[in-house]
């Protein structure tokens, strides 16, 4: 079976406050930038898998997110293949 | 009474947490992550520290141990659960509780003496404790959020067990220290009663009321 890379993408929902996000927002003005109107951080990640198909690959992986990779109380999550 | 503490890789305060079961005059069992027996104890407490290293989020991790099954299914039977500060992220990871916690408003980790309102006496781990107790608070994700909805239920159901009064240490939503579940045997603080059992090394006693409160409630039920 081919391997098939799956990226994740995991970020707070809009409604949640996100103070590192807010804290590099405040600095970058200290370096030069102008000031962003707004700044949030997430995760990436990617997932190797070996599946028969990159819909398969996508299917597993979407699965692992809504399991362990995100916790939708506070966080969206969107699952691409690379 | 045989309160179970679970250490899990990463776990600090499991010792102070036996400690504290001792001082109350329970009998302290240590309970492994890594095996789903609970020994029979009458209760379990998930001690503060950072299982797992808190990887992805924490408690994420923690949340699917062999042990933790075992918990999960206990608390749904009934059995007293006390969770804190690591304890509570890894019972709200496993669904226990409503909500989540997050990195500190501020970014700072904060450690220092905080008082607490008692709001709710009904539960396994609280019916000792007066209006006002005085504990430690140590954490870098401790700021509790949940939707307005659910931040409305658990008011409205009496299910916040304390406040944080004096200044919120981490930002949490609504000022909200501790919530328990439906049933009242599900309790998650942020702030950590067990190191607040001897004058000698803590701010107090205040929080002997903990592990003398589920004593009780575990006699009631017997």
């Amino acid at each position: 079976m081919p391997v098939h890379k799956v990226i994740v993408d995991v970020l707070l929902k809009p409604e949640i406050l996100d103070p590192q996000g807010q804290a590099v927002a405040n600095a970058l003005p200290s370096l030069g930038f102008a000031a962003p109107v707004s700044v949030r951080i997430g995760k990436h990640v990617e997932v190797e898998v070996d599946t028969d198909t990159p819909d398969d690959a996508l299917q597993q992986v979407g699965k692992m997110a809504e399991v362990l990779l995100a916790n939708p109380v506070i966080e969206d999550f969107r699952v691409r293949l690379a | 009474m045989r309160i179970g503490v679970v250490t899990f890789p990463g776990s600090l305060d499991d010792r102070d947490a036996q400690r504290a079961v001792r001082l109350a005059g329970g009998k302290a069992v240590a309970l492994w992550h890594g095996d789903a027996d609970l020994q029979g104890v009458d209760a379990v407490v998930l001690p503060g520290g950072f299982s797992y290293g808190d990887y992805l989020r924490a408690g994420a991790i923690a949340r699917f141990a062999p042990a933790m099954g075992s918990v999960v299914d206990a608390a749904k039977g009934g059995m007293p659960v006390l969770g804190i500060c690591n304890g509570f992220q890894v019972l709200c990871e496993s669904h226990l509780l409503p909500g989540a916690l997050t990195r500190n408003q501020h970014l700072h980790f904060v450690n220092r003496d905080q008082r607490l309102r008692v709001a709710s006496t009904a539960t396994s781990w609280t019916a000792d404790l007066p209006d006002e107790i005085t504990i430690p608070v140590k954490n870098g994700e401790g700021s509790f959020v949940a939707d307005e909805k659910t931040l409305d239920a658990l008011e409205a159901e009496g299910r916040v067990v304390a406040y944080y009064v004096g200044g919120n240490p981490n930002g949490s939503l609504r000022d909200i220290a501790g919530i328990t579940n439906e049933r009242g045997n599900v309790v998650g603080v942020m702030p950590h009663p067990e190191h607040a059992v001897e004058d000698l090394t803590g701010p107090g006693t205040d929080g002997l009321g903990f592990f003398t409160s589920v004593l009780k409630a575990v006699l009631s039920t017997a």
